[in-house]
């Protein structure tokens, strides 16, 4: 039997020296928190690690998770980690279609019998199974199928997270998230719209270094990653600290760089690693940029009362509701008034009158 | 009804808008404790002025409310008993002399003694009075004065009074622009106000006269708290005004005189008037201003002058008392919060008639002692009979060496002798 | 679905707050209309000097401590008066609740530093905690409590505690600690009217008729 195929070999034969190889050990140690000492033993698990067999399910989604995880200007470790993987079924970048493409699935289904890693980005339709269908099977029914025998489950995005984009009000194909259908797996929860896509080969890194999953979060999500919030790693902070926030996205405050929290930062109320790890290769992130964080990572953030609201202002309309109140407070008033005033006049016509026969 | 049931009702008849407001204000910050004497004076916590009319609030709050009428109707509520009546009548009537110093200090401005001047009329409704106000008003309803002074005894007093003065005094006299009035207590102890009145107004040349169908200025029926009495009072007031056809009744040196003929008067009968209403201060000050009265001499004494409550607080005579002493003494020594904010004697608001208040009333007394002693002198002067008897009492009380004199007779003494 | 604290937010900032407000709004709007409605009798003594200028007279002249009672009682004076300008202070000129009012009132105004705000957060739960062992141990103040006063305490002492937590992003998680805070505000709003807290509107109706009541039989109060 020849010699299985392992990660280390993959990345031998991309031209990734044993010293690259360390760095990258050392990097995903700091990143999954573990102590420097651990790298040796991360190293070996990962030079020995074998190849996963992973079915990426695509439900309803806009591909932008795929997009996060490939589009990279460069080779890099973490897209050499994505290379290395099995990828036995992925809409978009499989080469087959149609019934050869769900032949695919159903072989490394079967092949990899508990052992597979699922993947899946977008969320589910519950309202009408036609909503969404793929070879005529629909989504729901394509998870629960794929869940069965996964060891298992990485939901990719809050639209699988969460529900995301087709969860928000209201919510026509009644889309849920993985989690909500699938309860007897083991769900990591990476959300981010997309994730970053270091923090998705992180999670995979993790899985085959320890065989395990990461610690999550009470909403299911790597601690590792999701640990410290937006706002507590920006470095905007001490312009929060002293009051010195930007009013509009073109003032002084603005150009200084001053806190968006007024210009709707969601930073302090999101959990996600944009602020260490950032975009495009550590270049930079979308505060960094000059624009708020619209919270992605966060369940319902398209419900949060408008990307440019602060974090402090109500969700909802003020108008109609004051309104309403005012009508019943007016209402309400003149009822209870006529009952006050007829007690008091009920009272008026009992009334007692003094007389000296009182004065005994 | 029963008497609980006859208090509760009495209570939501008074109901209106700054009832709401007041009973809707407080927090139990219990400042008020520390403007009333009762309360400094004792220490002891149920003189806290916002606590003498929990029974008006439970009753508000039963009756004028969505929650409390809810908590009624579930039998919730505490009710209104008798014992609560009377445990609280101790406080309404024997711990609090209608000063109004509380409701000056309220940080949520709530006119706590106007409060427990309504909440009195629910104890007189509810036979929860104190028996020695009880009588006194029942004479004063059927002799006609609290003390029992008939015209008889008055015109005897005049009679002495003219004889002491050279001056006579005019009795139902028809067109006359004044009508005084007088309290008993100065028919029968302090007859020399009469005769600074007389005094004073010949020297002036004011048209005045008593009238002999009603010359009792005070007014029981505010005392105990009852405005069905005080109304019958008042109304023999307003037929002998009326049947001398005069322009002005003047108000004596007496507090709650001032505030039963002056302020409730109108609202207890339902109607305006149709004279003026004048503390005897006020007209002075009046006649001082318009140069009537020329006084010569001055008066050396170092003295005190005690700020009626009614008069200051509720009357807003302050500056009057003091531009008339003015004209003929320098030796004026205030007392500390002197004016507006003076300490009560402890003997208003009915105190002084009820006997079963004595004691507290003299322990009370000690405020104003303390202020007396503060100024260092031993005369005292002050505007209000009650208020002298009261102050007479407690000096003797305490052994304080201490002579108290009317302002009005003491102005009478400087008086310009008429060409 | 359980309830994680970014829900728990969520529903605080929209649903939570419309029902808080709405019932903010009908319940002041109740005191205030009832109370008028309850009517006063007009006053047939001629006034002495002008009641209503004297009763608006009163209505600010009460925010400043009566003659001669501060020296009496300087503890609760001090306390008091510290922790409802604090109180208003950090209500009104602190960023996040300026945004949040703007939302509300569609205008907004300039804020005071976040360590002033901070500092005021400290001095007024200082001043509250004063004021509560105050009630404890003074004799007339414990007289006069009942349990409706200590429950208030506590309803205008979490939104304090809650939001000084939640800007030092202290003891819960920040999302968690800034939901229960927008969480205590609204049950604030929602007892507002309906307990003695109600006052922070009934006293400019009391002193107004006290101080027109006192105002026109010419005393100054």
């Amino acid at each position: 039997m020849s010699k299985q195929y392992t990660l280390m070999d993959h990345l031998q034969g991309q031209g990734i020296t044993r010293r690259g190889f360390l760095k990258f050990c050392s990097i995903t140690a700091t990143m999954l928190a573990l102590p420097p000492s651990l790298i040796p033993q991360i190293a070996k698990a990962l030079e020995s690690a074998k190849r996963p067999s992973v079915i990426w399910l695509s439900f309803q989604e806009c591909t932008g998770c795929t997009e996060s995880i490939t589009r990279s200007h460069a080779p890099t470790i973490e897209s050499l980690i994505f290379d290395f993987i099995s990828l036995d079924y992925h809409h978009t970048l499989q080469a087959a279609s149609g019934h050869a493409a769900e032949a695919a699935r159903e072989q490394a289904m079967k092949d990899n019998e508990d052992q597979y890693i699922l993947v899946v980005d977008g969320s589910i339709p519950t309202g009408n199974p036609g909503f969404s269908t793929i070879a005529g099977i629909d989504n729901k029914q394509m998870l629960i199928d794929t869940a069965k025998h996964a060891a298992a489950i990485v939901a990719v995005g809050t639209c699988a997270t969460y529900g995301g984009l087709p969860h928000a009000d209201p919510n026509p194909t009644n889309a849920v998230a993985v989690s909500d259908i699938i309860k007897d797996k083991p769900i990591i929860n990476v959300p981010g719209c997309p994730p970053i896509p270091i923090v998705m080969t992180g999670v995979l890194a993790h899985f085959l270094t320890f065989g395990t999953i990461p610690d999550l979060d009470d909403l299911g999500r790597p601690k590792m990653f999701y640990g410290n919030s937006i706002h507590d790693r920006c470095y905007r902070r001490p312009f929060y600290e002293k009051g010195l926030f930007a009013e509009t996205f073109d003032d002084e405050g603005a150009k200084a760089g001053w806190c968006l929290f007024k210009l709707g930062c969601k930073g302090p109320t999101t959990y996600n690693a944009c602020a260490t790890a950032k975009w495009n290769e550590g270049t930079s992130f979308p505060i960094e940029a000059g624009a708020p964080c619209i919270g992605c990572s966060q369940p319902d953030f398209w419900d949060n009362g408008g990307f440019y609201n602060a974090l402090s202002q109500p969700t909802i309309s003020i108008g109609e509701t004051a309104a309403a109140a005012i009508a019943a407070g007016a209402v309400a008033s003149v009822a209870a008034s006529a009952i006050h005033k007829s007690a008091k006049a009920k009272a008026a016509k009992k009334h007692h009158t003094v007389t000296t026969d009182d004065m005994e | 009804m029963s008497t609980n049931t006859i208090a509760l009702n009495a209570f939501v008849e008074q109901m209106d808008s700054s009832m709401s407001a007041y009973f809707q204000s407080c927090t139990h910050c219990g400042l008020c404790a520390e403007a009333c004497l009762f309360q400094t004076e004792t220490q002891d916590p149920k003189y806290t002025p916002i606590h003498k009319i929990e029974l008006m609030k439970r009753a508000w709050q039963q009756e004028m409310t969505l929650t409390g009428k809810l908590l009624k109707s579930i039998g919730l509520a505490k009710p209104i008993t008798d014992d609560d009546l009377s445990e609280w009548e101790k406080v309404v009537y024997d711990g609090c002399t209608l000063c109004g110093r509380c409701s000056m200090v309220c940080p949520a401005g709530i006119d706590i003694s106007g409060i427990i001047r309504k909440a009195r009329e629910a104890f007189v409704a509810s036979k929860h009075t104190p028996e020695g106000l009880r009588h006194g008003t029942k004479r004063a309803m059927e002799l006609g004065s609290p003390m029992g002074v008939q015209l008889p005894a008055l015109l005897a007093q005049l009679k002495h009074v003219e004889k002491d003065t050279g001056l006579s005094i005019p009795v139902d006299v028809e067109g006359a622009d004044y009508l005084a009035l007088l309290s008993s207590m100065e028919i029968m102890y302090y007859p020399e106000y009469i005769g600074a009145l007389a005094k004073i107004f010949d020297h002036a040349n004011v048209s005045w006269t008593l009238c002999s169908e009603a010359f009792e200025a005070t007014n029981a029926g505010i005392q105990i708290g009852s405005s069905d009495l005080a109304a019958e009072l008042v109304e023999r007031i307003v037929s002998g005004a009326e049947k001398l056809k005069v322009k002005h009744v003047i108000s004596p040196e007496c507090g709650h005189a001032y505030t039963a003929i002056r302020w409730e008067g109108p609202n207890l009968i339902g109607r305006p008037f149709s004279f003026h209403v004048i503390h005897i201060l006020e007209l002075l000050d009046q006649l001082r201003a318009e140069g009537r009265l020329k006084t010569t001499g001055s008066w050396d004494e170092s003295f005190t002058f005690h700020d009626p409550c009614q008069l200051v607080r509720k009357g807003g005579v302050v500056q009057e008392p003091r531009h008339l002493m003015g004209m003929f003494t320098t030796g004026l020594k205030e007392m500390p919060d002197a004016g507006v904010m003076n300490w009560c004697c402890g003997g208003g608001g009915g105190v002084s008639a009820n006997p079963r208040a004595e004691d507290l009333k003299h322990i009370v007394f000690n405020k104003k002692k303390n202020q007396i002693e503060h100024t260092g002198v031993n005369t005292l002067v002050t505007a209000c009979a009650n208020c002298r008897m009261t102050i007479e009492e407690g000096a003797e009380h305490y052994n304080m060496d201490l002579n108290i004199i009317g302002l009005t007779e003491k102005l009478a003494e400087y008086l310009e002798p008429n060409q | 679905m359980n309830i994680d604290s970014i829900t728990l937010l969520n529903w605080a900032r929209g649903s939570g707050f419309e029902w808080a407000l709405a019932i903010f709004i009908f319940g002041t709007l109740y005191r205030v209309l009832t109370l008028l409605m309850l009517g006063r009798k007009r006053n047939l003594a001629p006034a002495k000097s002008a009641e209503t200028s004297a009763g608006v007279r009163t209505v600010f002249r009460r925010f400043a401590p009566a003659k001669g009672l501060f020296s009496k009682a300087p503890l609760l004076h001090i306390a008091g008066i510290t922790f409802h300008l604090g109180f208003f202070l950090i209500l009104f000129f602190y960023t996040p609740h300026i945004e949040a009012l703007k939302t509300v009132l569609g205008f907004s105004w300039p804020a005071l530093p976040n360590s002033v705000i901070t500092a005021t957060t400290v001095v007024t739960m200082i001043a509250m905690i004063t004021l509560l062992i105050y009630r404890i141990t003074d004799p007339v103040r414990r007289f006069i409590s009942d349990g409706h006063d200590y429950f208030i305490w506590v309803i205008s002492f979490l939104p304090l505690l809650t939001g000084y937590l939640a800007f030092n992003h202290a003891l819960l998680p920040y999302t968690l600690m800034l939901a229960l805070h927008i969480l205590s505000v609204e049950l604030l709003m929602v007892l507002l009217p309906f307990t003695r807290l109600g006052h922070f509107i009934a006293i400019f109706f009391a002193r107004f008729y006290s101080g027109s009541d006192i105002g026109r039989k010419g005393v100054s109060s």
